[in-house]
């Protein structure tokens, strides 16, 4: 069982089977199949089911491919409110990042990060933008 | 200008926290190279031919005095007391040690400073006329935009790994002072019949490898749209911009590849949800930006008094006039004229400006220009509110710190790139080649009679120098491991935005001064009464400067 950061904590993951977005659209259960995004890929047939999703996977085959911050944004703001895991090569410094994109879990390549991406989370406390956790952008929001 | 509240101070000192331990984390190996590259670069600091180069943010380009005395300080303290003023109106210092960085950024904290997005693939310092709020041709001061741009970007979570580095220009006056057109997105302001404020905006300018002019995208979009159609263009760029070349990965060449028809349409298919969704401005939030940006304490001034005392003053020292006429220019306020600090004295790197003179620019902006100074894309510092009866103490302090050299706008102000001297990217040396040109025409006569003239010098293909814009444009260029330099002729910044032509095979760094003389003979002989240079060249095309320039010797 991989272990994973999901709500701001460690746990161990029993995931579903996880299929890529071709398998995924064609599945007859795919409400219980996580579906796989590579960069590149085109979201909007998913959009169409955004309700049938347990969970998304988003792949960053590096971490310099900022697309699977897009596709977060994206999935959050169409309504999606299951689970959104970035796995792959992406970095504990971009985790405030990505979490205020959209992402609740984080699925390292090496494990023993874990503990200290953890801290990470906590970089920041105050944003200008509207986010995925905050939806109101700060100019909404200042006294 | 832009005060912080506790908001924003807290967002920059926890930046400062953040990038202090991932230098630590780097010095202790627990970061890689690769890893630590984007992180450092996302606060400024490159790694260059000798040391680190670390380049402060000045929002738009503008600063207080205390702010300019800290930077002085921290060229005593942490380098080897000289700045950069960079092509994009940022500072540079040359020679920082990696591990003290953290350090200078807690210190640029403590006056609302910092160094976020002025490299890497982000959204990087937006930039703006240097004579905003002060000049006379002036629509609307383009200022509260760009802070409020500012704040969108800053640290913005989508749009940290784009494809590409990613430029935004604002202008808000008749002549475009921002080079909006060169810029991956260039916002102009602009009224409606109805006067209501809003933005013309074009899309996929930028200079580089691949010089190409910005297209419009939208004609009139309504002013509390602004951050929502950014974000949906970002986004667009974010998805679709090419990853595979980092030579075609700026926004150009995504609107080039789609044509500006389907790059519209897909901005819209993005817009539409996010349109009228919370990003969008609220009329509190443009009145508290404006409201950061008034004018200052003008006093009322018998003008032609003024003008009286300036007139004698200037009869009785011709220098000083002359100074006047070439540095200073119309202010919007009668009384006061803007003045433009050259940092271009020959025998200096164009650009360079010590600790001392800053400090010293500090005490004269407290005294004669309500305490704010501006810096220029040319690379010179401005002092926007300067009455004219101050004009000349205020020159003959400069004098004495080497800071009145009278060419602003001719071609001795030249725009040039660090080059060879400190960047690791360079084919060249872009200094060297800058000051030969500057001493090989010291004649101040004959330069002001060749009229304006923008010569720009890069050292290489990512064009930091802007020679594609400059009328004269000289390029840095690798010839099986020599130096040579291409010069191109024709470019143009402003509404009328043009990208220059080459003139032919490169040349020799000791060829340079020669070439440039063969170039503006050529233009002497060939003016007509009143035409400038580009003028004469958009008259004559680039033939007789050709032929004269690569005609053999008998
Ligand atoms: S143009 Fe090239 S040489 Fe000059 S500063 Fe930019 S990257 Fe360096």
């Amino acid at each position: 069982m991989p272990r994973i950061i999901k709500n701001g904590a460690i746990v161990e993951e029993h995931g579903p089977e996880v299929l890529d977005l071709e398998q995924w659209l064609q599945s007859e259960d795919r409400a219980r199949r996580a579906v796989v995004l590579e960069p590149g890929e085109t979201l909007a047939p998913l959009l169409e089911h955004i309700d049938d999703i347990p969970l998304v996977l988003v792949n960053f085959p590096t971490f310099m491919d900022g697309r699977g911050f897009s596709y977060a944004r994206e999935l959050r703001e169409r309504g999606y409110q299951g689970e959104l895991r970035a796995v792959g090569h992406f970095i504990r410094d971009q985790l405030t990042y990505l979490s205020r994109c959209g992402f609740d879990a984080f699925q390292f390549e090496d494990e023993s990060e874990l503990e200290d991406a953890l801290e990470s989370l906590g970089d920041f406390s105050e944003f200008y933008q509207a986010s995925a956790d905050q939806p109101q952008p700060l100019f909404r929001r200042r006294a | 200008m832009y005060v912080y509240d506790e908001y924003d101070q807290k967002i920059v000192d926890e930046r400062v926290a953040q990038y202090r331990d991932q230098t630590q984390r780097f010095l202790d190996g627990e970061l890689s190279e690769e890893q630590f590259l984007p992180l450092r670069l996302q606060n400024g600091l490159y790694v260059q031919r000798l040391a680190p180069m670390l380049r402060v943010a000045v929002p738009y380009g503008l600063m207080n005095t205390r702010q300019l005395r800290k930077i002085a300080q921290l060229s005593r303290d942490f380098d080897k007391g000289y700045v950069h003023i960079s092509t994009r109106q940022n500072i540079q210092f040359n020679w920082p040690q990696l591990g003290e960085v953290p350090d200078i950024l807690a210190e640029l904290a403590s006056v609302q400073m910092h160094a976020i997005q002025t490299s890497g693939n982000c959204i990087r310092n937006t930039t703006t006329d240097q004579f905003a709020g002060v000049a006379t041709d002036e629509l609307e001061d383009p200022r509260p935009w760009c802070e409020i741009i500012r704040q969108w970007s800053t640290l913005h979570p989508e749009f940290a790994f784009l494809p590409r580095k990613f430029k935004i220009a604002v202008c808000g006056s008749r002549q475009d002072r921002a080079a909006i057109h060169s810029h991956d997105i260039g916002v102009e302001v602009v009224h409606n019949a109805a006067g209501e404020t809003g933005f013309r905006v074009v899309v996929g300018g930028g200079l580089g490898r691949t010089p190409v002019i910005g297209v419009e995208i939208c004609d009139f979009l309504p002013a509390e749209h602004l951050l929502t159609y950014l974000e949906a263009i970002l986004r667009v760029y974010n998805q679709h911009g090419r990853r595979d070349n980092k030579y075609k990965a700026r926004i150009k060449i995504l609107v080039k590849a789609m044509g500006i028809e389907a790059f519209r349409e897909a901005v819209e298919h993005e817009w539409a949800p996010i349109k009228n969704g919370p990003s969008t401005l609220t009329g509190e939030e443009i009145e508290r930006a404006r409201s950061f940006f008034t004018a200052p304490d003008y006093a009322s001034l018998d003008a032609s008094a003024a003008q009286n005392t300036l007139q004698a003053q200037c009869q009785n020292d011709p220098i000083f006039a002359n100074w006047v006429k070439r540095n200073t220019r119309e202010h919007r306020v009668a009384g006061y004229r803007i003045v433009t600090i050259s940092l271009k004295a020959t025998g200096y790197a164009p650009g360079d400006v010590t600790d001392k003179q800053l400090e010293l620019v500090a005490d004269l902006a407290d005294r004669y220009s309500f305490g704010e100074i501006r810096t220029t894309h040319q690379q010179n510092l401005v002092l926007a509110d300067v009455e004219q009866a101050a004009l000349y103490e205020l020159w003959q302090s400069l004098q004495k710190a080497g800071l009145a050299t009278a060419n602003i706008g001719y071609l001795t102000d030249v725009i040039c790139c660090p080059g060879g001297d400190y960047c690791s990217l360079a084919n060249a040396k872009s200094i060297p080649v800058a000051e030969a040109i500057q001493a090989r025409f010291d004649d101040m006569d004959y330069v002001y009679d060749l009229g304006p003239l923008e010569l720009n010098i890069s050292g290489c293909m990512n064009a930091c120098g802007h020679h594609h814009i400059g009328h004269i444009g000289i390029l840095g260029v690798d010839k099986k491991g020599q130096e040579f330099y291409q010069v191109s002729l024709g470019g143009n910044q402003g509404k009328d935005t043009s990208i220059g032509k080459i003139l032919g095979p490169s040349f020799r760094q000791e060829d340079m001064p020669q070439v440039m003389d063969k170039l503006l003979t050529t233009y002497v002989e060939l003016r007509q009464a009143g035409e400038t240079f580009l003028d004469t060249y958009r008259r004559v095309g680039i033939d007789p400067f050709k032929e004269r320039v690569y005609a053999q010797d008998h």
